[in-house]
């Protein structure tokens, strides 16, 4: 048992080392979580995006002719390691390439994909995903935004929600509606479309943290070409299945302050006449929040044996975010609980430790929501991996358009 | 990367999960819980046979010479089985203590007797409902004889020999040390204990002046039982996982047999969120422990700090997949013919043999403290 590369992984790694210690920069501005390319963050992103696909860094596990390097998931996780010790500019194209171009390479035509991928892999055109509606969250396949055929073409008319990076996006793919007398899952087509079509209108939704980061993307007799279709009319779902399958690897939680920054603020706040440290609820809290953050620490480690030896992670790998973002609102909220009437402050230059707690209290909030709530997590884990029944539909045969909705 | 168990010891422990499924299926379980008996003799001489008493004893004295990862594997599937066997007792404590602070003369003696299984040993701390301190010991040792009394002493009442921890009087002082007792002696008394896993026996010893072999411990002698603590933590985790994970299935098998108003109750979320969250504390439990498995073969440095994280997520793990388990069943879950009561009682047997989880979370923050994270 340990934690060291194969001679194989070990080459592999050296050789990107030497290839980043060559050619990323120190760039001391990054981008960050908040993907704003006002700041010049996404010229720079473009600019890395271009040297990596060059090197065949950009997607390790593509096939070469789609300019991958052929390679296998444990060195892409080696490069990844690796990038992350360079403060370079990245995250604008983790959705188009973890999730749109992949579902393109599964359903596009030849010609299509000789079009779109390389441009993509460069970072030359980005991409987004447009699945969420107002009545469409965890029953994504509610979608309401519909399309109807006109000649060769199909109109699009309706709403998207939450869809990140929409504003400074170039392509998109879309799930629409394009029968709404058939059972739900049967009505739906998917496009992929030109974000710059007209009538489409992009608007930033404001967040309870008072950040920006995704938006809502209003469809008005929006035309779209039939060669842009995905699949078969109606067979819109299956396509999405391909893409929600990317999200589930691509989604987690970003790196947030854990049990040590607990640890530190306990050893400087006083509790009850004594540092907090000494208190034995404090001390009880930090080692269950240890026991949770090393415990899946190690779980990745058992996933990364599996592809090192190339097998499928276990089912093991699905319990990452349902564990680590209510970890972090509950951490977050007992560190605010330890600063007493104080921990309402969320003024950096007064609040304690630069008010990290209080703004990952906020977001927390979202984390718990985004890329599969809590409540869906666990039906995932009793569905797929414990082998438990759905609940009772009653969304399975009825026609959509006579199931009972909130509007 | 390779974190994991090898080839090798999964066979193993296959091996051993076969052999308890068909020579300890539940109703052996049963049949100690119903019976005067303390243990199921029969299981244990199997173990026995099949070597794994020995399994980390060296082959010179007649073991195994295999390492603690192949313990690991082999606690999951006695934890699986709820086997009613000496099991930790002798193998995870009495033998590991006697490999690490025996003399070469008390390692000749007992551990060859120990391997064959011609003996059974136990390990005695605690004394009262009062948690045991480098400074509360009562039971005290001086010229080669100790007094006192222990108690609850898991198969203190069949066990053959006691690792025990003493006060040293010797040097007039009130050092911590270890001694080895004989327990077929007449200056010891033992007497069988009502605890809530009669499948387990647990027993008060009495010591009157009864001979005992003081153990080549060092001067820090509490730091040397922590040390065995830490490693029985290790191993029991993965008993404690092993229970948890039959816990689960058996929970899992209920749900969807059960038709409640007109469906399998597995397909309500109330339900299946439940059996999610056992699953998630077993896989945290079982990550954890991966890497206390990985310390204590390795001797690492980290041994401490890991041992308490696979203390605490296993007995968390355990506790609620063992008490969840009765839950999902409803009322047939609490009668006295469902099995679901083997869990529960073990767990808590598990989960208390080694000190409180209070007192464990203390000692993974102080390791943090001490490793000065920040």
């Amino acid at each position: 048992m340990d934690f060291n590369d194969t001679p194989e992984e070990n080459s592999f790694r050296l050789e990107v080392r030497e290839w980043l210690k060559n050619n990323a920069n120190q760039d001391k501005k990054s981008a960050g979580y908040v993907l704003d390319e006002e700041d010049g963050a996404l010229s720079r992103a473009r600019e890395w995006q271009a040297k990596k696909a060059e090197a065949g860094y950009a997607a390790i596990t593509w096939p070469e002719e789609y300019g991958g390097l052929g390679g296998t998931s444990i060195q892409s996780v080696i490069y990844s390691q690796e990038e992350a010790k360079y403060n370079v500019p990245t995250g604008f194209f983790d959705i188009g390439l973890g999730m749109c171009i992949p579902t393109m390479m599964a359903w596009a035509t030849k010609e299509q994909n000789e079009r779109f991928v390389e441009p993509a892999l460069y970072g030359k055109e980005i991409w987004c995903q447009l699945f969420s509606e107002p009545s469409a969250g965890s029953d994504v396949a509610g979608v309401r935004t519909k399309a109807e055929k006109d000649g060769d073409d199909w109109i699009i008319n309706g709403q998207k929600v939450w869809t990140s990076g929409a504003h400074y996006c170039d392509f998109g793919i879309i799930v629409v509606r394009t029968d709404p007398n058939v059972p739900k899952h049967k009505g739906l087509s998917f496009f992929f479309l030109d974000m710059k079509s007209p009538g489409i209108e992009i608007k930033p939704i404001r967040q309870i943290s008072g950040g920006s980061n995704f938006n809502e993307v209003f469809f008005t007799d929006v035309r779209v070409s039939d060669s842009q279709r995905l699949g078969e009319v109606g067979e819109g779902w299956k396509v999405a299945l391909t893409t929600l399958m990317n999200e589930r690897l691509a989604i987690g939680v970003p790196k947030s302050a854990d049990y040590p920054s607990l640890t530190q603020l306990a050893k400087d706040v006083i509790l009850n006449n004594k540092p907090a440290i000494k208190n034995d609820l404090v001390r009880s809290k930090i080692a269950d929040w240890y026991v949770q953050s090393e415990g899946l620490k190690y779980t990745k480690m058992r996933s990364l044996t599996s592809l090192s030896k190339g097998e499928t992670p276990g089912p093991e790998s699905s319990i990452g975010k349902v564990v680590s973002a209510p970890k972090m609102q509950d951490l977050a909220s007992f560190a605010m609980d330890l600063q007493g009437a104080a921990g309402i402050l969320n003024d950096p230059d007064i609040a304690l430790m630069h008010s990290i707690f209080q703004n990952q209290w906020m977001s927390a909030a979202g984390y718990r929501i985004a890329g599969g709530t809590d409540e869906i997590l666990r039906n995932i884990v009793a569905e797929r991996v414990l082998g438990l029944p759905q609940d009772i539909r009653v969304d399975k045969t009825a026609p959509f358009n006579e199931l009972a909705s909130s509007r | 990367m390779n974190f994991d168990f090898s080839e090798d010891q999964k066979l193993l422990k296959e091996q051993v999960a076969r052999y308890l499924s068909d020579n300890c299926p539940i109703e052996v379980v049963r049949g100690v819980l119903e019976s005067d008996d303390y243990y199921s003799s029969s299981v244990w001489k199997g173990l026995v046979d099949l070597g794994l008493t020995g399994t980390t004893i060296p082959e010179e004295y007649g073991g195994l010479g295999l390492g603690p990862l192949e313990l690991c594997v082999i606690a999951e599937e006695l934890g699986r089985a709820s086997a009613p066997v000496p099991f930790s007792s002798s193998v995870y404590l009495a033998t590991e203590a006697l490999k690490l602070f025996g003399t070469d003369l008390q390692k000749e003696t007992w551990l060859p007797k120990l391997a064959s299984g011609e003996i059974i040993g136990t390990f005695a701390l605690p004394e009262s409902a009062i948690e045991p301190n480098a400074n509360n010991i009562q039971c005290s040792y001086s010229s080669n004889t100790i007094s006192g009394v222990k108690m609850p002493i898991p198969d203190g009442n069949y066990a053959d020999i006691c690792i025990t921890v003493v006060k040293n009087t010797t040097k007039g002082g009130d050092d911590i040390s270890m001694v080895i007792v004989p327990l077929d002696n007449s200056n010891v008394t033992k007497k069988s204990l009502s605890t809530l896993d009669q499948t387990r026996n647990h027993t008060e010893i009495t010591f009157n002046n009864a001979e005992a072999d003081l153990m080549d411990n060092s001067d820090d002698g509490w730091s040397d039982v922590q040390q065995i603590l830490d490693i029985a933590a290790v191993l029991m985790a993965f008993e404690q996982i092993g229970g948890a994970e039959a816990s689960l299935n058996m929970a899992k098998e209920y749900a969807l047999d059960r038709f409640a108003f007109g469906r399998q109750i597995g397909s309500y979320q109330a339900i299946k969120h439940k059996l999610a969250d056992m699953y998630i504390k077993i896989e945290l439990a079982k990550s954890n422990s991966y890497f206390g498995a990985m310390m204590l073969n390795d001797n690492g440095s980290d041994l401490k700090i890991a041992a308490a994280a696979s203390r605490v997520a296993a007995t968390d793990a355990f506790n609620y997949a063992a008490q969840e388990n009765i839950q999902t069943h409803g009322g047939i879950g609490f009668t006295w013919e469902a099995n679901t009561q083997f869990y529960y009682r073990r767990s808590q047997v598990l989960g208390l043999a080694l000190g409180s989880i209070a007192s464990w979370k203390d000692k993974l923050v102080t390791q943090l403290e001490e490793k000065n994270i920040n």
